[in-house]
């Protein structure tokens, strides 16, 4: 969903609209012919830049099967192009005294380098470059597809909370992608092939699928001659279309699941619910979903499950929720609970059931509401501090289909969100019959 | 060809080289207290930070964990208000206090509104001077960090450099962990805890770095108030640990597909001479990043990790070369012959003119784009405090990594770098080692 517009038409348009009107004026947009859409964020405190390329296409687009090519050809973006050496960029941002990275998601896949200001036209190079020239040897491909192996050993195989939520995640959409890790199902990773992720590239890896942010000590004149210098003369993908996935159908049976594991330490309770996400121009709902995350498992003193688990009957060692909207398509909500010794996982559950009906009942505390919003504003300024944050949450937004307006909107939505539409979204999502809970115990080896 | 290019491009972007832009002011309070300022009023907010040194090696014997339990506990209640009274109190404000310890320094770090600076200084204080340690919050805040040992017993990351500590530093609390264990933590009280926060809160062992909305004008009487009630001296610090690394592979069996790795041998003090160019020798060597030798040639040519690297371990009384990674079962066992041979390699050869200039841009580069962010300038400045460190050092570090030569870290790595003496632990099911 690519239909924010840029340039100065926008500023114009948006300006009097923007509830907070300073924010905007150190964001600029533009987009260049070749459909590349351009956002500069100034800050001035620091000679440093940040430079992102998003681009739309993220795990929830790979074709069935191909789990996980997404992120293999993110590692693949650093093996070099028809004119640098495998590792070369890297190499080069480095001794610039740079530092450089990317990640993947189900929703976008992101490149991002951190240097000197004045530095900025040699990573912007390097970048433009492997949008559309990117070249792999017999050997890289084979070498680093054991790297992403290894990856998935040490991010989830080796860790039996994170097989825990991959597979949670996996009972909760029985349609969409989301369904799938982003990392991949190992046998499929071990299948992926050069051609594979060369396929992935040439359809996605384009000017007019990506968002350029650049933040920090830079002008937008600056940043605007140079975009059209690097990126300018790049072609644009034809076959690239607005996404549209699979729809997840209403969830009509609760579902159950229990993980035994042997390096189980600390039994859990994990539970999720299907939820609405943040859409252009439509982000109440989304707004009081955040604030409702913090109110029942924001933090263990002051939040529902909190005072009533880990104050209160004792019953817990933690307890959590959470809720992110930044997302293309239906998300989740999440809570659980870490019981104290000597409390079972079932009885654990039941006291969840009957914290969240009470809560369902009696309503948000006034109090809790009015200090989960100064908490939201004081947030908001300290995260001006970093400009990688800063880059971050424009980048993801926009790549996700909101706008510049939307995503300015956000604090002020946050911020007049009421008790009543806290309780109404609420409602809406905490479904038992609608929802995924799963146990993890300590247990037999799992079956392989 | 492109390659001649690109380094042509980098020498013209590097003959400006960029200054860190901070200036450091230094404020006594009238009560004598010290603190690093450096201000931005860009944005309505200051970042604190404070350092306790001494952390959690000033645990009393026997107690081990106490002290990690008790920075735990100082935001659990505090004069009138109790746990939840506390955070809520904190809430109301839109202040975020952390605690943190680690066997050198307690650290608090406090983010707070300008707006409301007045009152989320003072909610500071009262959690720093008036901490109730009620015995309910000791039983919660206890039980979490039991939670937190039975993890760290089935987490091969933790078991592997836990394992690495103890058969290296013994009975001392740096060969243990800071949490304790069940047993030592079962019987302590509110009075322990007393004792304990005593012992380690004290203004003998404080360093204070502020950054943000504030002036020195208004930080000299707010430090007073502040840290003015903590007690004048604490504990003597203990001694340094008799250090006992035996080279070669200590396995620990977990059943897991993938062995986590823990490695390393003895440091180099900051105050050497040579620190700097083993310095240089450790990022060219194990440096995080994609052009280091141990990532080169063990992920990138040879697929056998995600991720590998070294680092200089400077503590208070102890100095070590320390490195990790994890590699498939099947696949452990090449990884370590190849660090090995790059330990010796370097020892015998040590490294290239490229790869020294290449560190040196790198090292000199990045070092002013540390300083960007309040949060981040208020974490340097403690640091540099903690270890002695004059402001004037923002201003002369990239000289000292400028001066080293390539004799300067061949010499470093020959004395330094001893192949046989590195001792690996494995924590998984490898294939091939015992």
């Amino acid at each position: 969903m690519k239909n924010w517009l840029c340039g100065t038409a926008l500023a114009a348009i948006l300006a009097p609209l923007i509830a907070f009107s300073a924010r905007a004026e150190d964001v600029t947009t533009f987009t260049l012919k070749n459909g590349l859409d351009v956002v500069v964020l100034e800050d001035h405190r620091a000679p440093l830049v940040v430079q992102m390329v998003w681009y739309r296409a993220g795990s929830a687009d790979e074709a069935r099967g191909k789990s996980g090519v997404a992120h293999y050809l993110e590692h693949l973006m650093f093996k070099g192009t028809k004119t640098m050496a495998p590792g070369e960029l890297s190499r080069v941002v480095e001794a610039n005294g740079g530092s450089d990275n990317a990640f993947t998601s189900y929703d976008y896949t992101a490149y991002f380098q951190s240097i000197a200001a004045d530095r900025l036209p040699l990573i912007m190079r390097m970048e433009a470059d492997r949008m559309r020239n990117l070249s792999l040897t017999e050997n890289d491909w084979k070498t680093e597809r054991d790297v992403i192996i290894e990856e998935r050993n040490l991010r989830t195989d080796s860790d039996p909370g994170a097989i825990f939520h991959e597979q949670l995640g996996a009972a909760q959409y029985l349609n969409h992608p989301y369904g799938t890790p982003i990392i991949g199902w190992r046998h499929e990773m071990e299948s992926l092939t050069r051609e594979d992720a060369l396929d992935w590239y040439r359809l996605y890896y384009a000017p007019n699928d990506a968002t350029l942010v650049i933040a920090g000590d830079v002008t937008p004149e600056q940043v605007k001659a140079l975009a059209e210098e690097y990126y300018g003369p790049l072609e644009p993908s034809p076959a690239i279309k607005p996404r549209h996935r699979v729809t997840e159908p209403p969830q009509l049976a609760e579902r159950t699941l229990v993980y035994q594991d042997p390096r189980v330490s600390q039994p859990m309770l994990s539970r999720s619910y299907l939820a609405p996400e943040r859409n252009p121009g439509d982000q109440r709902t989304a707004a009081a979903l955040t604030i409702l995350a913090e109110a029942l498992g924001g933090n263990g003193q002051t939040s529902v499950l909190g005072r009533a688990m880990q104050f209160g009957s004792k019953t817990a060692i933690s307890t959590f929720a959470s809720y992110d909207g930044t997302s293309l398509d239906k998300t989740t909500f999440n809570l659980g609970v870490v019981p104290a010794e000597g409390v079972t996982l079932e009885a654990a559950e039941a006291e969840v059931d009957s914290v969240l009906a009470d809560f369902l009942k009696t309503g948000i505390d006034k109090d809790q509401l009015a200090r989960i919003k100064t908490q939201i504003e004081a947030a908001d300024v300290y995260s001006r501090d970093s400009v990688h944050g800063r880059a971050m949450k424009y980048g993801e937004g926009l790549t996700i289909g909101l706008t510049i307006r939307d995503i300015e909107d956000w604090p002020g939505i946050l911020a007049s969100i009421t008790g009543d539409e806290v309780m109404a979204a609420a409602h809406l999502v905490l479904d038992r019959r609608a929802s995924v809970t799963g146990l993890m115990e300590r247990g037999e080896e799992a079956a392989q | 060809m492109i390659r001649a290019i690109f380094a042509g491009l980098a020498s013209l972007f590097l003959a400006s080289p960029v200054l860190a832009a901070v200036d450091i002011q230094q404020v006594t309070s009238p009560g004598g207290i010290k603190a690093w300022l450096v201000e931005d009023h860009s944005l309505p907010f200051a970042s604190l930070e404070l350092r306790f040194r001494g952390g959690a090696s000033l645990d009393a014997p026997g107690k081990r964990g106490e002290i990690n339990l008790m920075t735990g506990l100082i935001e659990e209640g505090a004069g009138d208000l109790d746990a939840q009274g506390f955070a809520a109190a904190q809430e109301t404000l839109g202040a975020q206090f952390g605690f943190d310890v680690d066997d050198d320094t307690l650290s608090i770090s406090a983010r707070f509104l300008t707006k409301n600076r007045a009152p989320s200084l003072a909610l500071l204080k009262k959690g720093l001077t008036e901490t109730r340690f009620d015995q309910d919050a000791i039983d919660r805040v206890r039980g979490q960090v039991l939670s937190i040992i039975q993890s760290d017993a089935q987490d091969p990351q933790a078991m592997a450099g836990n394992r690495w500590a103890s058969d290296t530093f013994g009975n001392h609390p740096y060969g243990s962990s800071q949490n304790g264990t069940g047993e030592s933590l079962a019987g302590l009280t509110q009075a322990d805890m007393l004792d304990a926060k005593a012992r380690v809160m004290a203004r003998d062992r404080l360093y204070v770095a502020v950054a943000g909305d504030m002036t020195a004008a208004e930080l000299g009487p707010l430090l007073d108030d502040l840290l003015g009630d903590l007690p004048e001296k604490g504990a003597d610090f203990p001694k340094p640990p008799k250090m006992t690394i035996k080279g070669g592979t200590t396995v620990v069996d977990f059943g897991s597909p993938q062995s986590v790795v823990v490695f390393g041998q003895n440091g180099i003090q900051r105050d050497d001479p040579d620190y700097f160019a083993a310095f240089i020798l450790n990022q060219i060597v194990g440096g995080g990043g994609f052009s280091a030798r141990l990532m080169d040639e063990v992920r990138e040519k040879r697929g056998l990790t995600y991720g590998i690297a070294s680092y200089l371990i400077d503590m208070d009384l102890a100095d070590t070369w320390q490195g990790s990674f994890a590699s498939a079962n099947e696949k452990v066992a090449e990884a370590i012959e190849v660090v090995r041979f790059e330990w010796r390699r370097a020892a015998t050869n040590g490294v290239t003119e490229a790869e020294l200039r290449d560190a040196k841009t790198y090292l000199t580069g990045s070092y002013p784009l540390r300083f960007s962010g309040n949060q981040k300038i208020a974490n340097i400045l403690a640091g540099m405090q903690l270890q002695g460190m004059t402001p004037d050092y923002v201003n002369t570090r990239n000289a000292k990594v400028e001066a080293v030569t390539l004799d300067d870290v061949a010499r470093v790595a020959k004395r330094l770098m001893v192949p046989a003496d590195l001792h690996f632990v494995v924590v998984g099911r490898p294939v091939g080692l015992k």
